[in-house]
């Protein structure tokens, strides 16, 4: 390769890296800056380093509530989904039977549906059954977007494992669900795992739903307590991204960790075609 | 033995699909009845009357349903267009690079993985006016004489909207074409290079057609997703100045919740619902005819 053409690729990926990261560093720059100080003196280093924002948003705030509402929301959807959709993307993904492929399309096709078109009806629904503002209340509609997501990375995953592993297995005379349960599952694992971690942050990170299901503080979720902030209590800047910082770590940090097999999932429909 | 499999495949999938099923498609039914129909929450004494077509009527005589349907006109084409393009480039860019992959497929996940409500809060920081970072930026490096207030013009607050939509978004493209550029034969470059064909030759006619599924499904994920894009405007402008910047979901949200007039708001999201389907099959029947084969 010549120096032109390096320079060209390394001045592209220098920029790009920039771009994507300097809003995110200038927020975190400010969760960390004194209020007073946040829009007088910017600096492209903090010059002080107070954890003020932090203090107030658990100590004044209660940010706790708002976490724990979203951490049993999203873990429960999570676990439901994963639970029964593996059985069913197992299916799909390895079992030959009439309907797979409409099954599939349908599937897929779920997982388009705008989910403002959703909420007339789930409102109705959850208002009959006194559900709103409750736990239940958000489950029931995260499983409409969850389970369909859910079952589509589970059903890539399950496909890539090889054939020959379940045929040796029926050849020793294991029934289906036997090889399901001790081979097919304990191999599947990685790719498990990675729809569940797909899944619990598309929950964690739901907006619409949250805010139109709930009503009162004890119920919201992070990230309608974030959005609401501001026009709640005339925030101050600091703390509003102190929340959004504490918000967004857990989940990046575990995205992070498992980038490869991430990646991997959710690119697998592009590449096939 | 093979019926046995069948059986065995309908009770693993049953389930599951039941609960899809249940979950959102009757709903759906639920919303198209409820569009038929006068429901207002306020006035409960007038109960449920059939009213016909009404609500679509109304919709579509409506000043400020247009004006919304050409505001999410504008943010699909400006947004996607803008994500496709830059993503386009940059996974190319990525292609070439060997070194330090790994961290840029990281940074490349960070704007993707945070909450919308999150990216939008921190780009309306960036904006804020007299002294948020774009303010102070432009102004030092000369291109502004003074602080702009960017979320009081009809015109401007776009600026910030589509910004935040694209830096969020074109990373995510950019794995996708990237996936879809690593799975091209190598061959085939060599084949075209002792064709004669120069760099730009061989991106037309091989790197294009061969990565037509990756740019249809991140086409079609795009817009499908600008197309009910409600948490970014929410909370970045609100739909203001105004309602300069309210998308469709964003005026079936206000008919719903401040007016409480769900047999209305239920056309609405039928209608979002329907203008989704549209597009998908257009896409599908333009650019890939052969996307959903069996064994795909």
């Amino acid at each position: 390769m010549n120096l032109q053409r390096r320079c060209g690729l390394l001045t592209g990926i220098g920029t790009f890296l920039a771009v994507t990261l300097f809003p995110v560093y200038w927020a975190l720059v400010a969760s960390f800056t004194p209020e007073t100080r946040l829009f007088t003196t910017p600096s492209l280093f903090p010059t002080e380093v107070v954890l003020d924002h932090y203090y107030a948003l658990f100590a004044e705030r209660d940010f706790w509530t708002p976490i724990r509402n979203s951490l049993i929301v999203a873990g429960s959807t999570t676990f439901f989904c994963v639970t029964v959709g593996a059985l069913c993307a197992y299916a799909l993904a390895r079992l030959r039977f009439r309907w797979k492929v409409p099954i599939l399309g349908f599937i897929l096709a779920v997982t388009m549906f705008p989910q403002i078109s959703l909420v007339p009806p789930l409102y109705l629904i959850l208002r009959a059954f006194h559900l709103i503002n409750t736990y239940p209340g958000l489950i029931f509609p995260y499983v409409t977007f969850a389970m369909p997501l859910t079952v589509w990375l589970l059903v890539g995953f399950f496909r890539q494992l090889p054939h020959e592993i379940e045929e040796a297995a029926l050849v020793d005379g294991a029934s289906r669900l036997r090889t399901l349960w001790e081979i097919i599952l304990p191999l599947a694992m990685p790719g498990v795992a990675t729809s569940a971690i797909l899944t619990f942050v598309y929950c964690w990170n739901e907006f619409l739903f949250a805010f139109v299901f709930t009503l009162e503080p004890e119920r919201y979720t992070a990230p309608v307590a974030i959005a609401l902030f501001r026009g709640q209590y005339q925030m101050s800047w600091g703390q509003v991204l102190a929340a959004a910082v504490v918000a967004t770590v857990p989940v990046t940090v575990l995205i992070l960790l498992f980038q490869q097999r991430i990646v991997q999932g959710l690119t697998a429909g592009a590449v096939k075609g | 033995m093979e019926r046995q499999e069948a059986r065995l495949a309908w009770l693993l999938v049953l389930p599951a699909l039941a609960i899809i099923v249940l979950i959102a498609l009757v709903p759906l039914l639920w919303a198209l009845w409820e569009s038929f129909h006068l429901h207002d929450l306020r006035m409960p004494w007038r109960g449920q009357p059939w009213v016909g077509p009404a609500n679509y009527m109304e919709a579509l005589t409506e000043a400020r349903f247009w004006q919304a349907a050409g505001h999410t006109a504008l943010f699909i084409v400006t947004s996607v267009t803008l994500e496709l393009a830059l993503g386009l480039v940059l996974a190319l860019i990525l292609h070439r690079s060997y070194r330090g992959r790994g961290a840029i497929r990281a940074a490349a996940l960070v704007p993707w993985v945070m909450p919308t409500v999150v990216a939008a809060l921190v780009w309306r920081f960036l904006f804020e006016s007299p002294s948020g970072v774009v303010n102070m930026l432009a102004t030092e490096l000369g291109f502004m004489e003074q602080p702009f207030v960017w979320f009081i013009h009809a015109t401007a607050a776009w600026v910030p909207l589509v910004l935040a939509d694209v830096w969020k978004t074109t990373p995510f493209v950019a794995l996708l074409l990237l996936a879809g550029l690593q799975s091209i034969d190598t061959t085939l470059y060599e084949a075209a290079r002792i064709d004669g064909a120069g760099p730009w030759r061989q991106f037309t006619s091989v790197t294009l057609p061969l990565l037509r599924p990756a740019l249809l499904v991140a086409l079609i994920f795009r817009t499908l997703d600008a197309v009910r894009v409600f948490d970014l405007i929410y909370i970045l402008t609100g739909g203001g100045p105004g309602t300069a910047t309210e998308p469709l979901a964003l005026y079936t949200f206000h008919v719903l919740f401040q007016r409480l007039r769900f047999g209305y708001g239920a056309a609405l999201s039928v209608l979002i619902f329907l203008l989704t389907f549209a597009l998908a099959l257009i896409y599908i029947r333009v650019l890939g005819k052969d996307l959903l084969r069996p064994g795909a």
